[in-house]
């Protein structure tokens, strides 16, 4: 494997306002490496959802970002309820948010898909009362 | 159509990034819901929206949109502004409904998204 250049971010679970900073931030350098529109796009958008997931289900959590010329990884860990049935979660329209999320924007069971529509891998790991990781590839053309 | 044909269409009020008037948008999407919005738009996109909180100037960001427009008289917050000032995204504010300001930008021939 490849040098990869690593970013770190920790999500806020307790500030909505702030969520989505980090996938903001991976943007920018994104762009400053000189990564295709496109690719960057479709990573934004997949890190965007997976943030504002971990700060409506699951309390924050912490982001990591592996940057290869190829490829880049996006790893997103919570310690959160975890996900009980991850086929039904990953249906589109399919949500546990509440009302007052939806009232934000969110909530509408299009994240996981998204996340799912932008990327060439995902791989969703999740135990009841432990917490979720997902890890998400997405190819350089 | 360029974002400055969009202001008299749906009278609306121009919250800033004045000088980016020219940039062209070529569709139209309405929606409260931002993850609707992440599913289907591409960029030269311009978001109507009722919804006011950073979250949709962010969805703008991750797509690269250029244009949103408020309906129903809302206006965004000073941190909105300032956010989508950085990152030169037109904000304006219309009176009309949802329904009106969609299908005022539909008549005239700005391409619905998809
Ligand atoms: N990080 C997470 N921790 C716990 N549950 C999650 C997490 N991400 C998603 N979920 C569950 O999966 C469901 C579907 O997620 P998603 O498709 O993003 O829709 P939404 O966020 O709009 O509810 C959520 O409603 C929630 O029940
Ligand atoms: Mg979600």
């Amino acid at each position: 494997m490849d040098e990869a250049l690593k970013f770190h971010f920790v999500i806020d679970g307790d500030n909505f306002t702030s969520a989505g900073e980090a996938s903001v931030e991976v943007k920018k350098k994104l762009r400053q490496l000189g990564f295709p529109p496109d690719v960057i796009r479709r990573v934004s958008i997949a890190m965007y959802e997976g943030e504002i997931n971990m700060v409506i289900h699951a309390r924050g959590g912490v982001a990591d970002v592996l940057v290869y010329p190829d490829r880049i990884v996006i790893i997103l860990e919570d310690h959160g309820p975890g996900i009980e049935d991850i086929d039904l979660a990953m249906q589109e329209g399919y949500s546990t948010a509440p009302d007052s999320v939806r009232a934000l924007g969110f909530g509408a069971g299009m994240g996981l898909p998204n996340m799912k529509r932008y990327t060439e891998e995902m791989h969703i790991e999740s135990t009841l009362g432990v917490g979720t990781t997902i890890t998400m590839v997405v190819n350089v053309q | 159509m360029k974002i400055r044909e969009i202001v008299p269409l749906l009278e609306a009020e121009i919250l800033c990034c004045e000088d980016e008037l020219d940039v062209e948008v070529y569709n139209a999407c309405g929606s409260d819901m931002m993850s609707d919005v992440l599913a289907f738009v591409k960029d030269q996109t311009a978001l109507l929206t009722g919804l006011v909180n950073p979250q949709v100037i962010r969805t703008a960001m991750m797509v690269d949109m250029r244009c949103i427009v408020f309906v129903r008289g809302k206006h965004p917050t000073p941190e909105m502004i300032a956010l989508a000032e950085e990152n030169r995204i037109v904000l304006l504010s219309t009176g009309l409904r949802m329904y009106e300001a969609c299908g005022r930008l539909y008549v005239s021939h700005l391409a619905k998204e998809g």
